[in-house]
């Protein structure tokens, strides 16, 4: 069965304990499992000493639920969470810098930045900077627009996600309760 | 009261009803070795001649730089979910990250062969990681315990308070772990409707079948699996890992199931129309081709641990619990079924192959039968991994969840002799065998040491065909005939080793001599290597290849 044959790019949100090791643990599994990490972002959340995670990954649905599983059964990791396209918001940064000689070529790339909402953070005689934040689609039109002025350099932070209205990552599940049971300390 | 790190482990220890530790010293525990001589009386340490040793034996018992030579041991437990704690020490704080000598980043070698592991670096979080760790290894599906403590924090002082272990889940590491999510951590009802829809499946069914895994034999569930396996009338297989999870007489029985499964146990998967596997993952020894496994039937898969539902093997209904618990639940709502036809179709098929009477040398079968006739029904079997492990699952019969102790799921050669010595100190009462192949034996044939050291009387018997019978029999087989790199003509002489560890020794080739080198063997009560001369080109039949049907048996 050729897992990779209906992959495409799937978004998990995880919660996970702020100690040294959880990060490469959960970066292991996934290479154990034969999945390569797309895009990765960390950040802290409400509750100190917990992190949250949002993982990028290319893979199919059915082997998305066994990642999920394989991950939720790691002790550092409290819940796990596989976000969909159409009730979650995904936003990620990225700062871009292309070469923009001469008052011609800054203007052009200016136009294009204004059509994307894109910030101007940085400029110099033969450089514009600029800083974009939205989903991974659109962060890459822009990109690819740019692409006809010479890119000198990419930075983008990762996709971060979150489920809209009143989900959210903590909500108890059936699922989770089988988790915790697997893994139950008594 | 405050206590010197060192000290503080031995306490944690005790709290753990722990008298037994298997272990090998060097320069970073010394500190703990040195606190070992205080407690002598009360935790007996047993040296081992190797790291790997001491770790088989502590998986067998099922309770040092020399970290990296744990590592097999370690997999091995992971493997096959036993819950094991391994403590060693590295190196001091000022030294880590020097590539100081004996260093190694041993949390991260163990990182994926461990449930969870630790490195302490402060002696106040020492007691509080010793029994998170210990609890983690025991609790859902059990699985081995890595902690890796500095040098510096076993000579440090801290504040140590005696806690009962009832107590540990009210203090420290523990506590904060069930502040953290109320709801998480306690042990959730089983899903009464998942057990109402599988004894409705069960009603429906009218060629049903088992399959007992190492999760029965893991949650001492046994009691439970032979009555839900009587009520329901089923054919039961039973998997490397579940011997002793099935009362090894009960007529259910069809016997080993997979790769060298029987006829009977292959040939009903493959036919029956309803399969409720128990505590079993499905492993590409068993379920060999995941596509055409069990065609014809609603596989339903009982297991504790979430993750390995749908894993190996799509499954049309599962229930997520505690075996002895799951089964409980079931037995109380199901009534008494008959399957007499379905069961005169199965149990046309043999349970175990036959061998050629050799007349005046030995075969495996003949072996297997010989030792269990004039041992203890209740005798402890260790194997190693190869071809005498698979006869010896195929032909005893394993009644209680302990009673076999082998490597089935990373296949470790040399795990036997350790894990005998593990489970003969840990069940002085009982008698321990060690069935081991003449290749494995040679990996791991040091702890002969041990075994004469501490006068543990272990009786190993050598199926000895001087070959690695295993791939020989692959080599014949599947690599038309290629003879490569397998044979084992050559030493040691296994009967003066023996000897020159100070056991007794004997070679035998017949029935007469095994006969008499076993009653000796009881009646010397020390430990005993018995080297059986076996054919070389012995096969384990049946057999089915990796990755085919289930039933399309190799000619053999």
């Amino acid at each position: 069965m050729d897992k990779m044959k209906d992959a495409r790019r799937q978004t998990l949100a995880m919660l996970v304990d702020n100690e040294s090791g959880v990060l490469s643990q959960i970066a292991r599994l996934f290479s154990r499992k034969g999945y390569n990490i797309e895009a990765f972002a960390a950040g802290p959340t409400e509750n100190p000493g917990v992190t949250r995670i949002t993982i990028d990954v290319l893979a199919d649905e059915p082997h998305t639920e066994l990642l999920c599983n394989q991950l939720r059964k790691l002790y550092p990791v409290y819940s796990v969470k596989w976000l969909n396209t159409e009730n979650s918001i995904y936003r990620e940064l990225m700062l871009i810098k292309v070469k923009a000689e001469g008052s011609e070529q800054r203007n052009d790339v200016i136009q294009l930045a204004n059509i994307f909402r894109a910030q101007i953070i940085d400029v110099s005689h033969e450089t514009l900077t600029l800083g974009l934040t939205g989903d991974h689609e659109k962060l890459s039109a822009m990109e690819k627009i740019l692409s006809e002025f010479e890119t000198l350099e990419i930075a983008r932070t990762g996709v971060v996600a979150i489920e809209r209205g009143t989900a959210t990552i903590n909500d108890e599940s059936k699922e989770r309760g089988e988790f915790n049971y697997g893994k139950n300390v008594l | 009261m405050k206590l010197y790190g060192s000290e503080i482990l031995m306490e944690c220890l005790l709290e753990q009803d722990v008298d037994v530790v298997f272990g090998y010293p060097g320069g970073t525990i010394l500190n703990v070795y040195d606190s070992l001589l205080e407690y002598k009386d009360r935790i007996n340490h047993y040296l081992t001649a190797h790291e790997q040793g001491a770790s088989h034996a502590a998986d067998g018992y099922a309770s040092g730089p020399g970290a990296t030579n744990l590592t097999t041991g370690v997999a091995t437990a992971y493997m096959d979910s036993s819950p094991v704690v391994f403590i060693s020490c590295n190196v001091a704080e000022n030294l880590i990250g020097k590539d100081s000598f004996q260093e190694v980043d041993s949390t991260g070698v163990m990182l994926p062969i461990t449930k969870s592991n630790f490195q302490v670096t402060d002696v106040n979080k020492l007691a509080g990681t010793v029994r998170r760790a210990f609890a983690i290894a025991r609790s859902g599906r059990p699985g081995p315990v890595f902690i890796d403590i500095l040098k510096n924090v076993t000579a440090e002082q801290a504040e140590y308070e005696f806690i009962p272990r009832k107590k540990h889940k009210e203090a420290g590491a523990l506590k904060a772990i069930f502040e953290r999510d109320m709801e998480g951590f306690h042990k959730p009802a089983v899903d009464v409707e998942d057990i109402d829809k599988l004894v409705e499946m069960i009603g429906e069914s009218e060629r049903p079948m088992l399959i007992c895994g190492g999760g029965v034999v893991r949650g001492r569930a046994h009691e439970e699996f032979n009555k839900f396996a009587n009520i329901i009338d089923a054919p039961t297989a039973v998997t490397v890992m579940g011997g002793g999870g099935m009362n090894g007489r009960n007529p259910l029985v069809t016997g080993m199931i997979g790769m060298h499964g029987s006829q009977a146990s292959n040939i009903a998967v493959n036919e029956c129309d309803l399969l409720i596997a128990v505590g079993s993952r499905f492993s590409d020894r068993v379920a060999l081709d995941p596509e055409t496994f069990a065609s014809q039937a609603k596989i339903v898969h009982i297991d504790i641990d979430r993750s390995e539902i749908n894993k190996n093997v799509q499954t049309d209904h599962h229930i997520v619990g505690d075996a002895k618990e799951v089964l409980n639940m079931l037995v109380e709502r199901l009534t008494q079924q008959d399957h007499a036809e379905w069961k005169k179709f199965v149990f046309a098929y043999p349970t175990e192959a036959e061998y050629d009477d050799g007349g005046d040398t030995l075969n495996p079968k003949q072996l297997c039968r010989t030792i269990a006739k004039l041992m203890p029904d209740d005798t402890m079997v260790a194997t190693d991994v190869g071809q005498h492990q698979m006869w010896a699952i195929q032909h005893f019969h394993f009644d209680y969840p302990g009673q076999l102790m082998t490597s089935g799921g990373f296949g470790t050669m040399g795990f036997g002799l350790g894990a005998a010595i593990g489970a003969k100190v840990g069940n002085p009462d009982k008698t321990v065998i060690h069935i081991a192949g003449d290749g494995s034996f040679r990996m791991n044939c040091n702890e002969l040491t041990t075994v004469e050291h501490y006068n543990i009387p272990i009786i190993t018997f050598i199926f000895n065909n001087q070959t690695l019978g295993m791939v020989r029999q692959w080599q014949n087989l599947i690599y038309k005939g290629h003879i490569s790199e397998t044979n084992m003509d050559r030493g040691p002489d296994f009967v003066k080793l023996a000897e020159a560890y100070g056991l007794n020794g004997v070679r035998v080739s017949n029935q007469k001599e095994l006969e008499a080198a076993i009653k000796d063997a009881m009646a010397s009560g020390k430990g005993c290597v018995i080297d059986c001369i076996l054919d070389i080109d012995e096969m384990v039949r049946p057999m089915v290849g990796g990755g085919s049907h289930i039933t399309d048996f190799m000619r053999i």
